[in-house]
């Protein structure tokens, strides 16, 4: 008879804050510069070289913490984390360790099982480091320091996760917020949100935790869950062989499936954090935290109740169209200038989902105009275009964000509302199938959509389809 | 009376700060760090109950930047510190995370 394991998970992730500068400087975080063009003697750690904190990052951070119920600490500081290595040029960390920004808050994951809250132990701020490169022929690492400095706050959970599933729900709710908060984009692959992952297991029903480890180098929601099963089957096995889970940091492989103990003894996790000296205390008072308060825009929860009530849309769409920010804003922003919130979302829901995962894309990544995508509403509920135009210009507003009406005056798309004309072709066009019409008045249903394909063909697409089946009808009659 | 440094506290503190120290010096540091102590314990003496900890040296708090870029590019400059250089970026020996 086996023992039953019960898995204990608790979560560090890291977020790369949004701000146009460092922390501590006023050097650019923006992405994919040379290496080492956005750097100063703050960010590469000069002798003598003074921080000067970043104001943005305390409000962001104070926001992140509201919209996560936290308690903002009142007087906060900063703390040096001492270590060597050389993607940190001071040979310590910026970091907060005594007095976090914020403490005791919680988030509501949903699963399969229900809701749970989970528990925030704290939240703080610190810098990023730069990035090593090993070079292949040379025995060297290179430096880049643009990196060095970027803004990050940390949010350190509660033991509180018991399987992948509700790891992935608490990321998700963490990353919603904080994108809807516009405090950072949070994307994983990209590494502007990474998580360790803190796990131990116990036999079920037992009170004390047991060892636990920590697993970094966690790319993808997808990595995180086999990481997470790996661990726990990991520890399982020592434990059923008699043996003790060993307390260190172990990266994970995701090609390999498998994770190895990644610090030696020689390199005891000793930080000796102390004050940092350079940098005054921080007060925060309670007007301060009103004003990130009354700032706050409305988040993820809010919106989905909202899109239900107001534009009666069902909660499964609501869900997807709030799944990101950037979706959302785009939905509200073209559903107020055509005022037809449904159409603008089955734009969303059907095309713009399907092209999205075609190319492998991120909603974020979407680049279309809301007064483009609000246009083809109208263009189409006018009868201007047909539904089957109106679907290859979507592919162009998606691809080039191009306007519809332009795209549809420039390739005469605009659908042929003069029934005169219409009618003469469809004459035609009986004249010329003699058979089709005999069989339609026979009873053969099928003869009546060859003839309609038989005008749209002629018409090149472009007639209203409601009026070419009029016409038909009566004309057959 | 004062704190005893071990032996195997220097090799420890040897590890952390990175530093190669032969017996002698070993030697020498101990008796430095047991000065240090010493000098310290002279805190304990006073009565601090009811003061406050200090936080900061100057009565100073909520000193901030704006989130306004300020800085160009100065890597030619800032690679002038480098000890050794090479494509824009810093040459430091192998140093890889395992
Ligand atoms: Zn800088």
């Amino acid at each position: 008879m086996s023992r039953q394991y019960e898995t204990v998970i608790g979560l560090e992730v890291h977020v790369e804050l949004a701000t146009q500068t460092k922390i501590f400087c006023a050097c650019s975080t923006a992405f994919g510069g040379e290496p080492n063009t956005h750097t100063c003697p703050v960010c590469t750690g000069m002798p003598g070289a003074l921080p000067v904190l970043n104001k943005k990052v305390v409000e962001y951070a104070m926001a992140v913490g509201l919209a996560t119920n936290c308690k903002i600490t009142r007087h906060c500081k900063f703390d040096r984390k001492n270590y060597f290595y050389p993607d940190n040029p001071q040979n310590y960390q910026i970091s907060q360790l005594y007095a976090p920004i914020c403490r005791n808050g919680y988030v509501e994951i949903e699963t399969e099982s229900g809701s749970k809250k989970i528990g925030i132990h704290e939240i703080h701020m610190e810098e990023d480091a730069g990035k090593l490169i090993h070079d292949e022929w040379e025995d060297c690492s290179l430096v880049d320091y643009n990196r060095s400095g970027v803004p990050l706050i940390e949010i350190v959970s509660e033991p509180d996760m018991r399987s992948a599933e509700e790891v992935i729900a608490y990321l998700d709710k963490l990353r919603l917020i904080i994108q809807y908060l516009g405090a950072s984009d949070c994307r994983l692959q990209e590494g502007s949100m990474r998580a360790d992952v803190n796990l131990s297991v116990r036999e079920a029903g037992a009170r004390e935790f047991g060892t636990r480890t920590e697993m970094k180098n966690l790319n993808s929601f997808k990595a995180i869950a086999r990481a997470i099963e790996g661990e726990r089957a990991r520890q399982i096995e020592l434990l059923e062989e008699g043996k003790q889970v060993v307390q260190e940091t172990r990266r994970w492989d995701d090609n390999k499936e498998a994770s190895h103990a990644m610090r030696s003894k020689e390199d005891a996790r000793d930080y000796r954090y102390f004050p940092e000296p350079d940098l005054p205390p921080v007060d925060i008072s309670e007007e301060w935290i009103e004003e990130v308060r009354s700032r706050q825009p409305e988040l993820r929860t809010e919106k989905l109740l909202r899109y239900q009530k107001e534009f009666g849309i069902p909660q499964y769409d609501a869900e997807l169209l709030t799944e990101s920010r950037k979706m959302a804003e785009l939905f509200e922003a073209a559903a107020a200038i055509c005022g037809n919130p449904k159409k603008v979302s089955n734009w969303l829901m059907v095309d713009t989902m399907r092209l999205l995962k075609e190319n492998g894309q991120e909603p974020e990544e979407l680049n279309i105009s809301p007064e483009y995508l609000a246009k083809l509403v109208e263009l189409t509920d006018s009868g201007a275009i047909n539904s089957s135009v109106a679907r290859k210009v979507f592919r162009h507003i998606f691809y080039e964000n191009m306007d519809p009406e332009k795209y549809i005056e420039e390739k005469g798309l605009k659908t042929v509302n003069d029934e005169s004309a219409l009618r003469e072709t469809i004459k035609r066009i009986l004249e010329e199938n003699p058979k089709s019409v005999s069989d339609y008045r026979n009873g053969k249903e099928k003869a009546l959509g060859f003839l309609v394909g038989q005008t749209m063909k002629e018409m090149k697409g472009k007639a209203n389809p409601e009026m070419v089946n009029r016409i038909l009808k009566e004309l057959l009659q | 009376m004062g704190k005893i440094i071990t032996d195997e506290m220097i090799d420890y503190v040897s590890i952390l700060a990175k530093l190669n120290l032969s017996d002698s010096e070993k030697k020498a540091a101990g008796k430095d760090m047991e000065r240090m102590l010493e000098y310290i314990d002279m805190l304990n003496e006073l009565n601090t109950d009811g003061v406050e900890p200090m936080t900061h040296i100057f009565p100073i708090s909520n000193v901030f930047r704006e989130d306004r870029e300020e800085n160009g590019d100065s890597r030619e400059k800032m690679l002038e510190n480098a000890p050794e250089a090479r494509d824009g970026m810093y040459r430091v020996p192998k140093t890889v995370e395992q």
